[in-house]
């Protein structure tokens, strides 16, 4: 497939996936808090981007619904109440040593890598021009598990958390342009609730062990000592 | 209808009013009368369904069947009876001192909520909604886990969060790659995620698609199951939070997963026309079922222990369901429910075990039967229910599921027996002393009450001489449903 043969509006579509892909392999490099969430801000405004350009397209208006939910929620209220318990908790300016950033990054390429072979079945079959995206889409969700996994700081988990948020809400709208509106709204209400939750345990984890860092969080094991 | 209508109304009701007033002194009260009203709907929608058959909600947004009106009914049944403990329960919490006033808010209004959910999640047809409902069930009790606030409890809240919240994205991308199959397929738009519809078409969709989407989806709310390996938060979350919040959660929110499970596998087992949905649900099953028995033995805290004891059972289910026969599917269902009830009642007495020896530590609860005789005997009874002796109800559906695995796959029943016998071992090892042992001086009998485990147990032991026909009936049509064809 060439993309010079694709149309003006699907050659955008696949640009902005590149570029929300891009976003999370930033992340998952990013050592600063402060730039952390400023990169998942950046995230979101490019998903919000995708969903307006998504409706124009396929002249799905509900899809501008989601589109505002996702510009609240993605670009303004989570990445400024993140911020916010950052300056509250005083870690704006605190570095995390990352285990070994060149086998992070390699590891966050074999991952896309796999969402392209795990997507293989489903781009033979999609009807939609867009056939790259859901791999990508795949790849955004591996990769923000990835974070919440190689990484120690509860807020850099809760921000790869969030996008694999991000992936999943891709992948439906680039696969089927979107969920049922009633589907929509009770994600978007997780989420919201969810990012609410996160900042209350930020707090009882800093009263508890006096970091953020969730390496501490260590007394519960499989097997006694 | 308006008994769906009711039965969803008074949890929501109930988060609310509990909001505000769960810390006077008699919201625990308040809260058994709002799960007393929930029950009474839900037997009264039970009954309906029962002489008018499967409703289907105007707007197609509630499908209710035999398959999981029984599991609403004992989702009431079970937040019911623990309402009934969790009132003195919380009420003495209270006065030690480990939680206060606005605590106790959360902890009643959460309480409806988390039943609140799990009602949306057993009632919805679509899947989507499914998915919203379970996640919702993890918030809400994802606060009740960290309840008491110590470092033990917040990590184990964190984890649950964690590893709960992006296990069960992977459901979600499966959610949505369902509804991508199902666009291929059905013309309404806004149909693709209901489960009535999607069972129609189910053999016309692309098999790849809901292959690689069952994967996901198994992961997803495998991990809400407790599935080895992706079982950690489980202990951990059972173990930390308030009793009743344990005995809730064993009880009612893993079978809520597991049925999530169910409900895919029947779409996607057309759709493929062969055994790999199955297989992939033994496979998880038998691996979480043998794991679980080892790590039996090695545990310190009692609840700990049962936790485990609770991935080994779902383990066993999920096994059931993967066999897939008649036999095997109705042995499984049972299994849910007999399961439940002995779970809760089992949580119940270790909540007040824990009360009389002040610590939740296996090693130094001792002597119950002499110190508190009631307590003692419930602790045995329930723990003798839980490891399959006769004539409890949890013998019947094993025995119910051993006859399936001897007729499919009789090589599979020597690592079976050896893991229950592992697991008998394991809880009988540390059961002997916790009950038998000699009192340390001073230990004195608290205030119980026994009256929910008594029930619970008297109903396992009901099912396991001689299940009543309407249940029988009700699980017959379910197994009909599920797999085509009954074993009545």
């Amino acid at each position: 497939m060439l993309i010079t043969t694709l149309s003006f509006p699907e050659q955008l579509v696949l640009t902005l996936a590149a570029l929300i892909l891009l976003t999370s392999f930033i992340m998952l490099a990013q050592v600063r808090l402060d730039s952390l969430i400023n990169t998942f801000a950046m995230q979101g405004l490019l998903l919000f981007c995708t969903t307006v350009l998504m409706a124009v397209i396929s002249g799905e208006y509900h899809l501008l619904i989601s589109a505002a939910l996702t510009l609240f929620l993605k670009v303004f209220f989570i990445p400024i109440r993140l911020r916010r318990l950052v300056i509250d908790l005083d870690v704006r300016r605190e570095v995390e040593v990352l285990g070994n950033p060149f086998l992070i990054m390699l590891f966050g390429t074999g991952l896309v890598l796999f969402s392209y072979y795990v997507a293989l079945p489903i781009r033979a079959l999609s009807l939609l021009a867009t056939r790259n995206t859901i791999a990508i889409s795949l790849a955004v969700v591996l990769i923000g598990m990835l974070i919440v996994i190689s990484r120690r700081k509860a807020v850099t988990q809760v921000v790869g958390f969030m996008s694999m948020e991000n992936g999943l809400f891709f992948a439906a709208l680039v696969s089927t342009n979107g969920m049922p509106m009633v589907v929509e709204l009770g994600i978007a209400f997780d989420v919201l609730v969810a990012a609410i939750l996160f900042g209350v345990f930020f707090f009882h984890i800093r009263t508890e062990i006096g970091s953020l860092d969730t390496d501490r969080l260590n007394r519960l094991t499989e097997v006694e000592k | 209808m308006i008994a769906l209508g009711l039965t969803l109304l008074f949890p929501l009701v109930g988060i609310l009013l509990l909001g505000c007033i769960g810390h006077w002194r008699c919201a625990g009260g308040v809260n058994l009368v709002i799960s007393i009203i929930t029950f009474a709907a839900a037997l009264f929608l039970a009954i309906t369904i029962f002489e008018h058959g499967p409703i289907l909600s105007a707007g197609k947004l509630f499908y209710i069947d035999a398959f999981n009106v029984y599991l609403i009914v004992l989702n009431a049944f079970v937040g019911m009876t623990t309402a009934v403990f969790s009132g003195p329960y919380m009420a003495h919490e209270l006065k030690i001192g480990r939680v206060d006033d606005g605590r106790m808010r959360l902890y009643y209004s959460m309480y409806q909520g988390f039943l609140f959910t799990m009602l949306i999640a057993l009632s919805t047809n679509n899947l989507g909604v499914l998915w919203v409902s379970i996640e919702g069930a993890t918030l809400a009790t994802v606060l009740l886990v960290s309840l008491y606030r110590t470092r033990e409890s917040i990590e184990a809240g964190w984890k649950y969060f964690i590893i709960c919240g992006v296990g069960i994205s992977q459901a979600l991308f499966g959610t949505i790659l369902v509804y991508f199959a199902a666009a291929k397929t059905i013309p309404g738009k806004n149909e693709g995620l209901l489960w009535t519809v999607l069972q129609e078409h189910a053999s016309q969709m692309d098999s790849g698609v809901m292959a690689l989407a069952f994967v996901f989806l198994l992961v997803g709310y495998g991990t809400k199951v407790g599935l080895v390996p992706l079982h950690n938060w489980l202990p951990d979350a059972h173990s930390e939070g308030p009793t009743p919040m344990s005995a809730i959660l064993s009880g009612l929110l893993l079978n809520i997963a597991l049925y999530a499970i169910v409900r895919f596998k029947m779409l996607v087992d057309p759709a493929l026309g062969n055994h790999l949905a199955g297989n992939l649900m033994m496979g998880f099953g038998m691996l979480s079922f043998s794991v679980a028995g080892l790590l039996l033995h090695r545990q310190t805290d009692v609840k700990r222990m049962f936790s485990y004891s609770s991935i080994e059972h779902m383990g066993l289910m999920t096994f059931a369901f993967g066999i897939g026969g008649p036999l095997a599917t109705f042995g499984a269902l049972l299994h849910m429910i007999v399961h439940s009830l002995t779970k809760s009642a089992i949580f119940i007495t270790v909540g007040h075990a824990a009360h009389i020896a002040g610590t939740q530590a296996i090693g130094q609860i001792r002597g119950l039967i002499r110190t508190q005789p009631f307590v003692g005997w419930g602790f045995l009874i329930g723990t003798c229910a839980i490891a399959g002796f006769p004539p409890f109800g949890v013998f019947t559906s094993e025995f119910l599921l051993f006859t399936a695995t001897i007729k499919s796959y009789p090589w599979l029943v020597p690592p079976l027996l050896i893991g229950l016998a592992i697991a008998f071992a394991g809880l009988f090892r540390n059961l002997q002393p916790m009950v038998f042992g000699e009192p340390p001086p001073g230990q004195q009998p608290v205030t119980a009450n026994m009256w929910p485990v008594l029930l619970h147990l008297a109903l396992v032991i009901w099912l396991g001489i001689s299940i009543p026909t309407v249940l029988a009936d009700w699980l017959n049509q379910a197994t009909i449903m599920i797999i085509g064809k009954g074993v009545l």
